[in-house]
C-alpha cells in the first residue's frame, strides 16, 4: 500500500549493536535497501544508537532534514522503545511518530545464516516504514498516585517494606494472615551467621510495626479482591473473626488462664506441633498485635458441625469462664462475623514468604515413620529458650531406664531435602547450608551431642558465612560429603540397635558408611506457598515454573513485577536469608516511594476506543475485557472504554462485530501496510 | 479387558508357582489373559550387561509380535522381564543406533516396531485398572492376622516408577491389606535381595538376602510376599548356608497372587504353594479343608 498521506518523511536507523546485529546482518546493506523505499528521506547505519551520539543523530537530522517519522531497527522494544521516543522527542516531534523494528532478538540472534538474516531484516524494515507513515501524533495521559500503600504479608519483608514506607511518612495498611506478624523468624532461636537472637532483633521491630501511627495492621486477615490500576487500586481485605474486639482486648490473658480446659490439649501450630494450646490462645507471647484468638474449631462454645457456608455456629455449651475473666473489658465476642473491609491505595508490595518443602515426599528419610526424626522447623522451636521444651532437647521417642526423657548423643543432620533433586525441586534453596550448620551449632551447645552434616556441596556464599562454616569445623561437628540414600532403623551390628542409621556414599572417602544416630534432622528446602498461584491471580502477577513470583527483570527490575505499582519483596520470589530479604524490602518500598513521590504516572496511549457513531451497543465487548474497564453507557446506549483502566491488549478491537473499535498504535490500516510491508521484499 | 500374558522363562520354570497363581487370579477378577505367541527370552540381566542392542533386539521381538497380533498391552509379571521391555522401549526412542539395530532385525524377520505398545505389571493393572475395591469384593476368606512383609525389589519401581513409588511402593501393601493382611512396617521394601550375586558372589549376595530375612522376622512377618521370581529364590533357597554363616532366618517366601488365591478360596495346592521350600503355616481364617490342605501342601 503505497501512503496516501502528502509529504510523509521518513528518517531510518539500522544499529549494529556492536557484534549482536552486525556479525549476523549486513546493516549497511539494509541502509542501502531502505533507502529506496517510499517516503524514506534518509537512511542510515551506526554501530549503537542507543548511545548519546546515536540518540542525537536522531534528534539533529530531525531538525535538518525535516524529518517526520522515525524508524530505528535495533533490540526489543521492551529495552529501548522509550530511548528512542524520547529522542525522537526531544527533536521536536511528537513521540509516537517514532516505530522501532526489532532485527536482535527476532533476527540476529536466531538465525545462523547471515544471507537469510539480511533479508528477514529488510522484510521487517520495509513494513516498518509502510507503517509508519500512518502513525498519528498521541498524548500520553498522566494519573495521579495514592499515597496510600498496602503490605501483604508481615514476615521480615513486609514489615520492613512497611516501616520503611510509615517512616516516610506514607500510610501504610499491612495485612498478614496469621494472627500475628513474624512470619518464619518468629520461630527461630538464633539467626545465622552471627547467631544473635532472633526474637532480639525482631520483636522490636514488630512492635514498633504495631505501635505506628502510620501503620494500620491487620492481622488474621487476607486480601480478598484487588480492582484498579497503579496509583488507584481499591482492595477489599478479608477480616477473618478472632471472637475478640480488638479494640477492647488489652493483651492481659487472664481469659486463656480462666479456660475451661485446664491445660493445653490442641496441637500449637506455631511450635510446630511439638507444643499444646487451649482453644483460646496467643500465639507466642510477643506475638504482634497482642491480642488473643479463639479457635472456633476446638472451643467448647462452638458446635463441632460447621453452618452450610462453613461459619461456626455458636452452641452456648460452655460456662464461659473466659469471659468472666475478661470482665468489664467485655473483650471477647463469640458472635463475630468475617468482616470486609475496603480500601483505597496506590502502590501494592506483595511479600507472602515460602513455605518449606514437606519431607514426606521423601519416604526414604523416615519423616512421619520414624519419631525421631525432625524437620529444621521443628528443631527451630526445640532449641528455643522460649519453645515447647523451654530449649531443651528432648528426643521424641525414647526414654532414660530411670523413665527420664532422653536427650541425643548423636544428631545427624540431612542436608537439601527436596533441594537440588530432579525428583522433587530443582533449585538450591540458598539457606538450608546456612541454617543446617547455625543448627548443628546449637545442637552441639544444648546437647554436647556428636552432629554429622551430610551435604552435596557447602553453599556458604554471604559475609561472614565462610567464616561460620570454618568456625564450626573448629568446633568438631562432622562434615560428611554424600546425599543420604536412606534413614532406616535396620540394624546390623549391636552399636545400630534402636538407632536411626544413616546410609550414605561418603563420596570423599569413597564407600558407602551407615553411621548411627538417636536424632535425624531433616533440612527441607523452600518452596513457593500453597496458594501462591491463587495470589498470582489476585494481585495480576506471573510465577516462574518452579512458582515463586516472577519479578519484571532478574537484574535490573528485582522488586517490580509486570503489573505496575505492585512490587515483590523477600522469598515470595525465591529462596532467600534474611539479610536479602531485608535489603529487597528496602527496594520495593524505595521503588513504591519513587511513585509515591512523583504523585503521578504518565500511561501509555496505547488504548482503545468507541467510535460512537458505528457502536450498535451489542455489548459483546464488555465481558470480553480482562480489566474490566469497558462499561455501558445506559442512557447513550454505547459501549464505553476506560482509558484508566485500559491496558491495550486489544481483544475488545478483534471481537468487535461492527469494527467500531479502534486501539490507539493498533488501527487497522497501519496493521495491513505493516503486513503488506513485510510481504513485499522478495 | 484382555491383556497379553508374557511369561519369560521364569514363569515357565523356577517361577512356575507365580504362573500357576497368577492366571486363575486374573481369571477370577475378570482379566482375560491371552499367551503371546511365539515369544522368546526378554533379554535380562547377562545380556543387556553384555550388548545393550542385542538385548534390545531380543525384546523389542516380542514387542513387535504383540505388536503384529494387534494387542493393545502386555502384562509382563517377572520383574527383569518387566524392567527389560519397558527399558527396550526407552533405549529405542533415546538412540537412533539402538533403533535402526531393531529395525533392520525385525525387517529380516518380517516383524515391525513401530508403537509403544503398553507394558505393564500385575501390581499395575491390579491397582489401577481392577482396583481395590473389586478386589475387596471377591475375598471369601480373609487373610485375618497374617503378617505380612511386603518385598518389591528393585526393578519394578526403578528406574522406571511408572505406577507407584520409586522408594516407598505401597501398590502391593494395598492389595493385601484388601485380603485382610496385615503389613509389618518394612523399610527393605525396595533393597537388593542379592540377585545374581548369591550364585557369582555368594559372600556379597547371600548378606543381602539375610538381611531382608532377618529384618522381616525381627519386625513380626508370617510371611514374605514378593513379585519377583528371582527375589523369591534367593529368599527361599539359601537357609542353610545362611544359618551357617550368620544365624537361622527362616521365613517363608511367596508371591503376593498366591496370598490373593488364598483370600478368594484357592487351595494352596492350586496355588502352588507346596513348591515352596520354606513352608508357609496354615492360615487361621481358612475353612477346616483349605487348612487341611495348606498344611497337607506345607509338609
Ligand atoms: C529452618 C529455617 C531456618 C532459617 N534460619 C535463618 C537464619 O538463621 N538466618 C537467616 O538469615 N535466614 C534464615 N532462614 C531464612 C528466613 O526464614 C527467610 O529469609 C525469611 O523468613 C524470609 O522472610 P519473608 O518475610 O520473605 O517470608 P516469611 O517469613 O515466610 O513471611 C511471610 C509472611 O506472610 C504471611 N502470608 C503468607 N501468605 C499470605 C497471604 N496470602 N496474605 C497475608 N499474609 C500472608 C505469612 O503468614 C508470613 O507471616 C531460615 C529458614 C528456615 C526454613
Amino acid at each position: 500500500m503505497q501512503s496516501t498521506k502528502e509529504n510523509i518523511r521518513i528518517g531510518f536507523y539500522v544499529c549494529h549493536c556492536g557484534h549482536n546485529i552486525a556479525a549476523m546482518v549486513d546493516c549497511a546493506d539494509v541502509a542501502k535497501y531502505v533507502k529506496g523505499l517510499p517516503n524514506v528521506v534518509l537512511s542510515r547505519d551506526y554501530k549503537y544508537m542507543c548511545s548519546d551520539p546515536g540518540q542525537e543523530l536522531i534528534q539533529k537530522d530531525i531538525r535538518e532534514y525535516k524529518l517526520n517519522r522515525v524508524v530505528v531497527a535495533s533490540c526489543s522494544p521492551l529495552l529501548h522503545e522509550h530511548t528512542f521516543r524520547s529522542a525522537t522527542a526531544a527533536g521536536g516531534l511528537n513521540p509516537y511518530y517514532f516505530h522501532m523494528v526489532n532485527i536482535r532478538e527476532h533476527d540476529s540472534w536466531v538465525h545462523t545464516d547471515r544471507g537469510e538474516a539480511t533479508v528477514k531484516a529488510k522484510a521487517l524494515a520495509h513494513a516498518a516504514i509502510d507503517r509508519v507513515a500512518f502513525h498519528k501524533a498521541l498524548e500520553t495521559k498522566t494519573v495521579k498516585i495514592n499515597p496510600d500503600a498496602l503490605v501483604v504479608g508481615g514476615g521480615i519483608a513486609g514489615i520492613h517494606a512497611a516501616m520503611t514506607l510509615a517512616n516516610a511518612g506514607k500510610k501504610v495498611y499491612l495485612v498478614e494472615r496469621e494472627p500475628s506478624i513474624g512470619g518464619h523468624m518468629a520461630k527461630f532461636d538464633k539467626t545465622f551467621p552471627t547467631l544473635d537472637c532472633a526474637a532480639c532483633i525482631l520483636t522490636p521491630k514488630m512492635s514498633e510495626v504495631g505501635a505506628h501511627p502510620n501503620i494500620t495492621l491487620w492481622s488474621y486477615s487476607e486480601v480478598a479482591q484487588v480492582d484498579g490500576y497503579v496509583g488507584n487500586y481499591k482492595v477489599r481485605v478479608k477480616r477473618k473473626p478472632r471472637y475478640i474486639s480488638e479494640e477492647r482486648c488489652i493483651g492481659c490473658m487472664d481469659c486463656i488462664s480462666a479456660c475451661v480446659f485446664k491445660e493445653p490439649k490442641f496441637e500449637d501450630e506455631f511450635n510446630e506441633g511439638l507444643g499444646k494450646r487451649k482453644p483460646v490462645y496467643i500465639p507466642f507471647p510477643q506475638a504482634t498485635p497482642q491480642i488473643v484468638v479463639i479457635d472456633p474449631n476446638v472451643c467448647l462454645n462452638f458446635k463441632r458441625t460447621k453452618g452450610p457456608d462453613g461459619t461456626p455456629i455458636v452452641s452456648d455449651r460452655c460456662k464461659k469462664t473466659c469471659v468472666e475473666a475478661c470482665g468489664d473489658k467485655n473483650a471477647i465476642d463469640f458472635t463475630q462475623k468475617e468482616e470486609i473491609k475496603e480500601i483505597e491505595v496506590g502502590t501494592i508490595i506483595v511479600a507472602t514468604g515460602f513455605k518449606t518443602f514437606d519431607s514426606k515426599r521423601v519416604p526414604a528419610y523416615g519423616y512421619g515413620i520414624y519419631k525421631n526424626v525432625y524437620t529444621a522447623l521443628e528443631i527451630e522451636r526445640l532449641v528455643n529458650a522460649s519453645g515447647p521444651t523451654g530449649g531443651e532437647v528432648i528426643l521424641r521417642e525414647g526414654k532414660n531406664p530411670d523413665g527420664s526423657p532422653k536427650h541425643p548423643k548423636s544428631i545427624g543432620i540431612i542436608h537439601c531435602v527436596g533441594s537440588r533433586d530432579k525428583k522433587t525441586n530443582v533449585w538450591c534453596s540458598r539457606v538450608c547450608c546456612m541454617y543446617s550448620m547455625k543448627l548443628a551449632h546449637l545442637l552441639k551447645e544444648h546437647t554436647g551431642a556428636e552432629v554429622y552434616n551430610f551435604y552435596i556441596d557447602i553453599r556458604a556464599p554471604g559475609k561472614g558465612y565462610e567464616e561460620f562454616y570454618n568456625k564450626l569445623l573448629d568446633e568438631g561437628v562432622h562434615f560428611i560429603r554424600g546425599r543420604v540414600g536412606e534413614v532406616t532403623d535396620w540394624a546390623m551390628t549391636p552399636e545400630e540397635e534402636g538407632k536411626l542409621v544413616i546410609r550414605v556414599e561418603d563420596t570423599l572417602a569413597g564407600y558407602v558408611r551407615r553411621i548411627p544416630v538417636d536424632m535425624v534432622v531433616l533440612s527441607s528446602g523452600l518452596e513457593p506457598q500453597a496458594d501462591a498461584q491463587d495470589v498470582r491471580r489476585l494481585f495480576n502477577m506471573s510465577c516462574g515454573t518452579e512458582g515463586f513470583f516472577l519479578e519484571r527483570h532478574p537484574k535490573l527490575a528485582p522488586v517490580n513485577t509486570f503489573t505496575d505499582g505492585i512490587f515483590i519483596a523477600g522469598a515470595c520470589q525465591g529462596p532467600r536469608d534474611i539479610p536479602d530479604t531485608v535489603a529487597q524490602a528496602g527496594a520495593a518500598a524505595a521503588e513504591a516511594l519513587v511513585l509515591i513521590d512523583k504523585g503521578f504516572v504518565e500511561q501509555e496511549p496505547n488504548t482503545a476506543f468507541i467510535l460512537d457513531e458505528e457502536c450498535s451497543g451489542c455489548k459483546s465487548c464488555i465481558p470480553l475485557c480482562p480489566y474490566s474497564a469497558i462499561l455501558y453507557d445506559e442512557t447513550r446506549k454505547k459501549a464505553h472504554i476506560n482509558e484508566a483502566l485500559c491496558k491495550g491488549c486489544g481483544t475488545c478491537v478483534a471481537a468487535c462485530p461492527s469494527g467500531s473499535i479502534v486501539q490507539n498504535l493498533f488501527e487497522d490500516e497501519q496493521i495491513f501496510s505493516e503486513i503488506q510491508g513485510v510481504l513485499a521484499y522478495d | 479387558m484382555k491383556y497379553s500374558y508374557y511369561p519369560g522363562c521364569s514363569l515357565k520354570g523356577q517361577g512356575r508357582a507365580y504362573e500357576e497363581s497368577l492366571l486363575p487370579v486374573m481369571r477370577h477378577l475378570g482379566i482375560e489373559l491371552e499367551e503371546l505367541p511365539d515369544w522368546n527370552c526378554c533379554g535380562a540381566t547377562a545380556y543387556m550387561a553384555v550388548d545393550e542392542g542385542k538385548a534390545c533386539v531380543a525384546a523389542s521381538r516380542n514387542l513387535a509380535i504383540a505388536e503384529k497380533a494387534g494387542l493393545q498391552q502386555v502384562l509382563a509379571p517377572c520383574s527383569a522381564c518387566y524392567l527389560v521391555l519397558n527399558k527396550t522401549q526407552h533405549l529405542i526412542h533415546d538412540y537412533p543406533q539402538i533403533k535402526s539395530a531393531v529395525d533392520r532385525a525385525m525387517t529380516s524377520v518380517n516383524l515391525k516396531y513401530s508403537t509403544d505398545i503398553p507394558v505393564r505389571h500385575p501390581l499395575d493393572v491390579l491397582i489401577s485398572d481392577v482396583g481395590v475395591d473389586a478386589i475387596k469384593q471377591k475375598v471369601t476368606h480373609p487373610l485375618k492376622g497374617l503378617k505380612v512383609a511386603p518385598y518389591y525389589g528393585c526393578q519394578i519401581v526403578r528406574p522406571y516408577a511408572t505406577f507407584d513409588d520409586q522408594f516407598n511402593p505401597t501398590s502391593m501393601d494395598r492389595i493385601l491389606e484388601a485380603l485382610g493382611a496385615t503389613m509389618v512396617q518394612f523399610p527393605l521394601k525396595t533393597k537388593c535381595c542379592g540377585g545374581s550375586l548369591t550364585g557369582t558372589l555368594p559372600e556379597a549376595g547371600l548378606r543381602l538376602s539375610y538381611i531382608i530375612l532377618k529384618e522381616a522376622i525381627k519386625r513380626g512377618a508370617d510371611v514374605i510376599a514378593t513379585v519377583c521370581p528371582l527375589c523369591l529364590f534367593n529368599l527361599d533357597s539359601f537357609h542353610g548356608k545362611i544359618a551357617a554363616k550368620w544365624e537361622s532366618a527362616r521365613i517363608p517366601t511367596v508371591y503376593f497372587t498366591q496370598l490373593m488365591g488364598l483370600a478368594f478360596g484357592m487351595t494352596a495346592k492350586q496355588m502352588g504353594l507346596q513348591r515352596g521350600l520354606v513352608p508357609m503355616k496354615p492360615l487361621a481364617s481358612a475353612p477346616a479343608c483349605c487348612a487341611a490342605r495348606t498344611a497337607a501342601a506345607a509338609t
